[in-house]
């Protein structure tokens, strides 16, 4: 129960409601056990967006970087959805894959636990 | 004829008369419409006549004794300044800790000026209200005096000059600006226990004692007399809000569940606060002092541990987070460390990999964690960036919706693995990146879903430069940040092969060599 205690009545808008976002949604992203990004990433996509966009475009862009990489199995790739389990459709859209505004995307990739196996 | 000769007034006849006496209560409006705030947040007051000045200075006092620093403090500013101080600094990396400090440390000073000039008009006895007036000059004056000594630095170092622009809008400022905000728009009494105690009092020897030390160690005699200026002030403050809180919890046993609560909330928003502190003193000071994990031992630990056995016979607990506090220690510092070191076009200051020596300080520092998990990733950047591949992560950050900190911290009990926690409130998700923050936002969803965090901002089309079309077909947010940010781009990149580093190589250089 909120604790909120004003003078007045108190009644603000999120600032970060999906109407500011001008029919986009945000979307976190995190690579498990990879800190070496230090912290996820937010993009503002359409929730038509195809999964394998994220995947070959945005993910490629900022993980290529790391030497894991290129060793993912991605038929062994554990998803995330916050802290629910999921299995992304890479030919289907956010929407259709059940991904909403601020939903956070982790992904696992077992075997793979960074730099010399530091979680970095 | 006998001529009567007033007697000299004694130091607490003057005080009571300079201060107490010059209050009244008022009478063409009921004392509870002039002073609305003390009430509305719960505390109950029964008599304001047993507030304890805890410092009884008269305003003429006050000015004398100020004055007297100032000129102290001038002087050596002037021979720092005349002499090329500058040059005499162990090594060029240590003028970043400048660029950090200035943008996080004096806006938040002014802030606190204005936050305790509030409290000076909102507060009904008049001893807390004069103390609270001194305490909003004593942080002006801080304000001023940390940007005068850095001033000269700016003459010669790249991206010490838009910091009042990029307070409110650096990703990385963030975090201060909020907890500022967020204590700023709380209650008169909870603004008193976030910056009076547990900012002031808990948290404030882990900002400046290592930061004031460590100037003194690397050659900066401008920001040490600063500081050293600053702390007979400071000693002031911590009493003032110690008094506060014994005043809250004397007057009304009803009073101790909401000042625990916000005990609570404050010592763990100072803590995330001062997590790129840390990384000051373990990662840019050349001359390192202590490690942050000692400072947070003999600061935090010892001399906060029995600050809250001092407090317990009042009821009050250790704050929540001390736990999470004590196990964080060995983490925080490294961790923001590669937060800033993956970017290297958004900081108006250098970053860089340590020597081998610095790590093997490291190593020693933190024998449980360094090279167990950092020293590893550290040594790899170092070799990217030899083969001309430096690491620059050119994506947005996700944020704290609380303490609005990167979402950079590890889970509790694993540190290899990221901490998230989610709240939803009115239908929307919001994230946190950590219990304690998760409860500050779960207490007063109200406030926090306005929070600014500026990757979103971005994102929405509010953070271009003046003149940018945000309706035009062919807009794309985040495009010009530099912009934006007003950075100088001298200011951007790794420390090796910066301008500032080859300048302060070729001045000293001319100072040394015919």
């Amino acid at each position: 129960m909120s604790q909120l205690k004003t003078l007045a009545p108190y009644e603000f808008k999120s600032r970060d409601a999906v109407e500011n976002y001008k029919g986009k949604q945000l979307l976190y992203i995190n690579w498990e056990r990879h800190r070496m990004f230090s912290r996820p990433f937010v993009l503002a996509l359409p929730p038509e967006t195809l999964f394998s966009v994220i995947v070959d475009q945005y993910m490629t862009d900022c993980f290529s970087y790391h030497p894991d990489w290129k060793q993912i199995d991605w038929n062994t790739v554990v998803w995330q959805n916050g802290n629910t389990p999921f299995t992304p459709d890479r030919n289907k859209s956010l929407a259709e894959n059940g991904i909403g505004h601020k939903d956070l995307i982790r992904f696992r990739t077992p075997g793979l636990d960074g730099i010399a196996g530091t979680g970095y | 004829m006998d001529m009567k000769v007033a007697k000299k007034l004694g130091l607490k006849e003057r005080y009571s008369l300079m201060t107490r006496d010059l209050a009244w209560d008022t009478t063409y409006q009921p004392m509870d419409k002039v002073f609305p705030q003390t009430t509305y947040e719960g505390i109950k007051i029964h008599d304001w006549d047993k507030w304890e000045d805890p410092f009884r200075l008269t305003m003429d006092a006050y000015w004398k004794y100020q004055a007297e620093k100032e000129r102290k403090l001038y002087a050596i500013l002037d021979g720092f300044n005349q002499n090329n101080g500058h040059l005499s600094v162990t090594d060029a990396r240590y003028i970043n800790v400048l660029k950090l400090f200035l943008g996080s440390t004096p806006p938040l000073e002014l802030m606190a000026a204005r936050g305790f000039s509030m409290m000076g008009r909102q507060m009904n006895g008049a001893g807390p209200r004069v103390a609270c007036q001194m305490q909003a000059v004593d942080e002006y004056r801080h304000f001023q005096t940390q940007i005068h000594s850095i001033s000269n630095y700016n003459k010669y170092y790249n991206g010490m000059d838009e910091f009042a622009h990029q307070q409110s809008r650096m990703w990385y400022l963030s975090d201060g600006k909020s907890f500022f905000d967020d204590a700023i728009t709380a209650g008169p009494f909870e603004f008193m226990v976030a910056i009076g105690f547990a900012f002031e009092y808990v948290l404030t020897n882990i900002l400046f004692v290592p930061f004031i030390s460590g100037a003194a160690y690397n050659g900066d005699m401008a920001a040490m007399t600063v500081g050293f200026s600053a702390q007979s002030d400071e000693a002031r403050h911590m009493t003032l809000g110690l008094e506060c809180i014994k005043f809250m919890l004397e007057q009304d046993p009803d009073n101790l569940p909401i000042v625990q609560r916000w005990i609570d909330k404050w010592t763990w928003r100072g803590t995330r606060k001062l997590a790129s502190v840390g990384m000051m003193m373990d990662y840019m000071l050349p001359k390192r002092i202590m490690s942050f994990k000692e400072a947070w031992e003999m600061y935090v630990e010892e001399n906060g541990g029995a600050l809250f056995k001092d407090l317990a016979r009042y009821g009050i607990t250790i704050p929540k987070c001390f736990g999470q506090t004590i196990e964080e220690k060995e983490h925080v510092t490294h961790q923001s460390w590669i937060g800033f070191y993956m970017k290297p076009q958004a900081t108006p200051f250098h970053t860089w990999i340590p020597t081998p020596d610095e790590m093997d300080w490291l190593s020693e520092k933190y024998p449980n964690t360094f090279d167990k998990y950092y020293r590893p990733v550290l040594e790899f950047f170092d070799a990217q960036e030899k083969a001309g591949n430096r690491f620059d992560n050119k994506t947005a950050p996700m944020n704290c919706q609380v303490c609005v900190s990167t979402m950079k911290f590890n889970e509790p009990g694993d540190p290899m693995e990221m901490c998230f926690r989610e709240s939803i409130y009115q239908g929307e998700k919001f994230h946190t990146c950590s219990d304690h923050c998760k409860e500050i936002f779960d207490n007063e969803p109200e406030k926090y879903v306005q929070t600014f965090i500026s990757s979103h901002q971005v994102l929405q089309g509010n953070c271009e430069p003046d003149g940018t079309d945000v309706n035009a077909a062919d807009f794309k947010p985040g495009q010009n940040m530099l912009d934006y940010w007003k950075l100088d781009k001298r200011a951007l990149g790794d420390f090796n092969g910066s301008e500032d580093q080859k300048n302060f190589a070729a001045w000293r250089e001319q100072a040394t060599k015919n």
